[in-house]
């Protein structure tokens, strides 16, 4: 078949921005067969598969999208599910621009192939076109448990169910997902396809136990010796946010992004059959430059704000959220403020947020992050009016398994310690994702997983190995 | 899905209930709490426990019907279910080593109150409770507080029964009488916990007190549940929620209790008017 020389991607079917800037549909609404077709003849079918190495599962890029322009599209999704668990998941919220679609040769001259809106289309055909669930592999009667059913998790128990382990995971809220559930918002990636997803997890004979916080109601050493697991792979995600440390924080009307999404989101503030509030704002002052503060912003639109700022002490170059949000985000008519920084939030006789005194930036020398560092530009402060305030610049990571683990090493940050392979200081114990880098994305975490899977695999096999030598 | 093995209404207002579940009631300590959802609608509200018998299986829960989830709770049976039941939460007290202790309760703050003193009491230690509440008709766990302490002065703010006034003017005649108390622990309404703390901060007695912030996740992660304590920004669910009386802001958990106190009166009036049923209320109850 020839090769499409469109130097554009095919362009990503979506809700106009002022209508869906009012609703929690999913924003975009995805390729037909058609236009999947048409832009996966765009792949150059590179031997030397540069956009391979750019993923942190290594999907076979070049050959699903070659099984799409064949328009095997179940094949094309076997092909993705041979190293990804989750394909609906990552081709929705992956930062594509910075890793596959990144080393992708078209993107040396015009677009990038879309992997990513290609990787989504096979992921949704197969959801509407699948006959069979997925196959549970053959016991092999070892036992792991895995703390967090977030994106780290889930891959690890897909990889671990798959070699024929019988993997329980314990989650601590009422729902599976973690971050994919309580923190990226509906209009991003619909709390369906999560839930299709874990189902297909227990079809492979994954038990999901919610309402378990391990730590409290049961500890690691208890999951080990007291309940025979052969490893336990923690992945409970970043922990607790960060606030700026600044006066007015705890006025009625200022939120971590975490609280505000997780009402939003895991609770359904925004539907009115739900119970749980969140409040009803005019104008609202997201603070920071990630897909955190992203998702906050155009969830405080959709909830009925009419005015909605992100203030990040930097500039766009700098921004690490994926650009795609930031478009969004801009189309739905958020206001960016940046180079500025909040100084102070001011409040009213009653303790409500009434404004939010802010300080012009400039970019200064690069720090040690390699960013250019804001300096404040004296005598630029001004009152920005707002009733809201979201704090949505990181997480520290919770203490609650360090402290309840004997033996398990953090960094100076509090993140816990492993090796490459995935294996904290504690034998048998083993961790990634969030837990271990502090927040990062949603594929780092799935890598982290698939890794630790890979690892506790061989650290059993290599322990039943030493204990048969010893029966002998 | 929780089986609510027992149910006692304790007063108009306050149920006990009886919860099956086994692994928590192992686990459970003394100043830890739960979160409940009672269906897929539902909010999720902390309780602190007020009991565990482990080998029952059970946990108890007594709380006021104030919002929309305790009340809809209190209308549960016993042979009913709640959806969802998480816990033990929060750090568990560190009672032992205390010589002689006055556990102050506010209302339904004494079911809190009621295990610490038990522990207390159970460690050895001399234990006085004083049990305040506004009248007569809604004075709660008299016999088991008595079980579980040396002595047990309940006020009320009416004077219908026990002694007439408040917690703190008897806290003050029992230390002005020469009792040497080690440790205080409050747990009530916010500004009964606030000046049984300032009394104390005047003789110099380790305080104790457990604070009852809105929260949703309980496990670390949403940062609702923020306090001021020493200056620093605590969270209640992962530091305590029992913290050091002299240090605590209690005027800005006071503050951040009422967040969503304008908007549900408003939501309240609005579902009245238009009659669509009870409104929403906060996470804390």
């Amino acid at each position: 078949m020839a090769i499409n020389t469109s130097l554009k991607k095919v362009p990503m079917p979506a809700q106009d921005p002022l209508v869906r800037n009012h609703n929690f549909k999913e924003v975009t609404t995805g390729y037909t067969p058609e236009m999947a077709v048409e832009e996966a003849r765009r792949c150059l079918n590179c031997k030397t598969k540069p956009c391979v190495e750019g993923c942190p599962v290594n999907v076979h890029i070049p050959e699903f999208i070659h099984l799409i322009t064949e328009e095997k599209f179940e094949e094309a999704f076997q092909k993705i599910t041979e190293t990804n668990s989750l394909p609906a998941v990552c081709g929705r919220v992956c930062p594509q621009e910075s890793q596959c679609e990144a080393r992708c040769v078209r993107g040396k001259k015009g677009e990038a192939v879309a992997i990513g809106r290609l990787e989504r289309f096979v992921a949704d055909w197969h959801r509407e076109h699948a006959s069979r669930p997925p196959e549970k592999a053959v016991t092999n009667g070892h036992k792991v448990a895995i703390i967090g059913s977030g994106p780290s998790g889930l891959s690890c128990a897909a990889d671990l169910a798959k070699a024929g382990y019988d993997v329980t995971i314990f989650e601590a809220f009422h729902t599976g997902g973690g971050v994919l559930v309580y923190g990226i918002p509906e209009f991003r990636l619909p709390k369906a396809i999560v839930s299709d997803e874990i189902n297909n997890l227990r079809a492979m004979g994954v038990n999901l136990q919610t309402d378990m916080v391990i730590g409290r109601i049961l500890s690691v050493d208890e999951l080990l010796e007291d309940l025979n697991f052969d490893a336990v792979y923690i992945g409970s995600g970043a922990g607790l946010p960060s606030f700026m440390g600044i006066e007015g924080e705890d006025l009625i009307g200022v939120y971590s992004a975490n609280e505000y999404l997780t009402r939003s989101n895991l609770m359904k503030a925004y539907n009115m059959e739900y119970a749980t509030p969140i409040r009803k704002s005019r104008a609202v002052a997201v603070v920071g430059g990630g897909n955190v503060a992203m998702d906050a912003a155009r969830t405080a639109k959709r909830l009925g704000a009419e005015k909605v700022y992100i203030v990040y002490r930097r500039s766009f170059a700098e921004m690490p959220a994926r650009k795609e949000e930031v478009e969004h985000a801009q189309e739905e008519q958020i206001e960016f403020l940046n180079l500025e920084n909040p100084v102070r939030i001011i409040g009213d006789e009653r303790g409500q947020v009434k404004g939010m005194e802010v300080i012009k930036m400039k970019l200064g020398e690069p720090d040690s992050s390699g960013r250019r560092r804001p300096v404040a530009i004296p005598g630029s402060n001004y009152e920005l009016d707002v009733d809201t305030v979201i704090v949505a610049i990181g997480t520290t990571p919770n203490p609650l398994l360090k402290k309840t683990t004997e033996g398990l090493e953090t960094d100076r940050w509090g993140c816990i310690y492993t090796k490459d392979n995935g294996a904290t200081s504690r034998e048998g114990v083993f961790a990634g994702g969030d837990a271990v880098t502090g927040a990062a994305t949603v594929i780092l975490a799935m890598g982290a997983g698939k890794t630790a899977a890979a690892s506790i695999d061989a650290y059993i096999r290599h322990k039943k190995a030493a204990l048969s030598r010893t029966e002998i | 899905m929780f089986l609510i093995m027992s149910k006692r209404r304790l007063n108009d207002a306050v149920t006990m209930m009886e919860i099956e579940a086994p692994l928590i009631a192992r686990k459970a300590r003394a100043g830890q709490f739960i979160i409940f959802r009672l269906d897929e609608f539902g909010e999720r509200v902390p309780l602190t426990i007020a009991d565990s018998d482990a080998e029952r299986g059970s946990v108890t829960i007594i709380f006021q019907a104030v919002g929309k989830a305790t009340q809809l709770l209190s209308q549960k049976e016993a042979g009913d279910f709640i959806l969802d039941f998480v816990g033990p939460l929060g750090k568990p007290s560190e009672l032992e080593g205390y010589k002689h202790a006055c556990v102050i309760g506010g209302g339904v703050g004494n079911a809190i109150a009621y295990p610490s003193a038990k522990e207390l009491h159970n460690n050895g230690a001399i234990v006085d409770i004083i049990a305040g509440f506004r009248s007569k008709d809604i004075v709660i766990l008299e016999d088991e507080m008595k079980a579980v302490c040396d002595h047990l002065y309940i006020t009320t703010d009416d004077g219908t029964y026990g002694e007439k006034g408040f917690v703190t003017d008897k806290l003050k005649s029992l230390i002005d009488a020469g009792n040497h108390y080690d440790l205080v622990i409050a747990i009530g309404p916010v500004p009964m916990m606030k000046f049984v703390s300032k009394v104390t901060e005047q003789y110099h007695i380790k305080t104790l007190v457990s604070l009852n912030p809105i929260m949703i996740d309980g496990t670390g992660m949403c940062g609702g549940c923020r306090v001021k304590v020493g200056g620093k920004t605590r969270f209640a669910c992962v530091d305590g929620p029992e913290f050091d009386g002299h240090e605590v802001d209690f005027d800005e958990l006071m503050l951040r209790n009422a967040f969503y106190k304008d908007q549900e009166k408003a939501e309240y009036e609005e579902t009245c008017r238009i009659g669509r049923g009870p409104a929403k209320v906060t996470g804390k109850e």
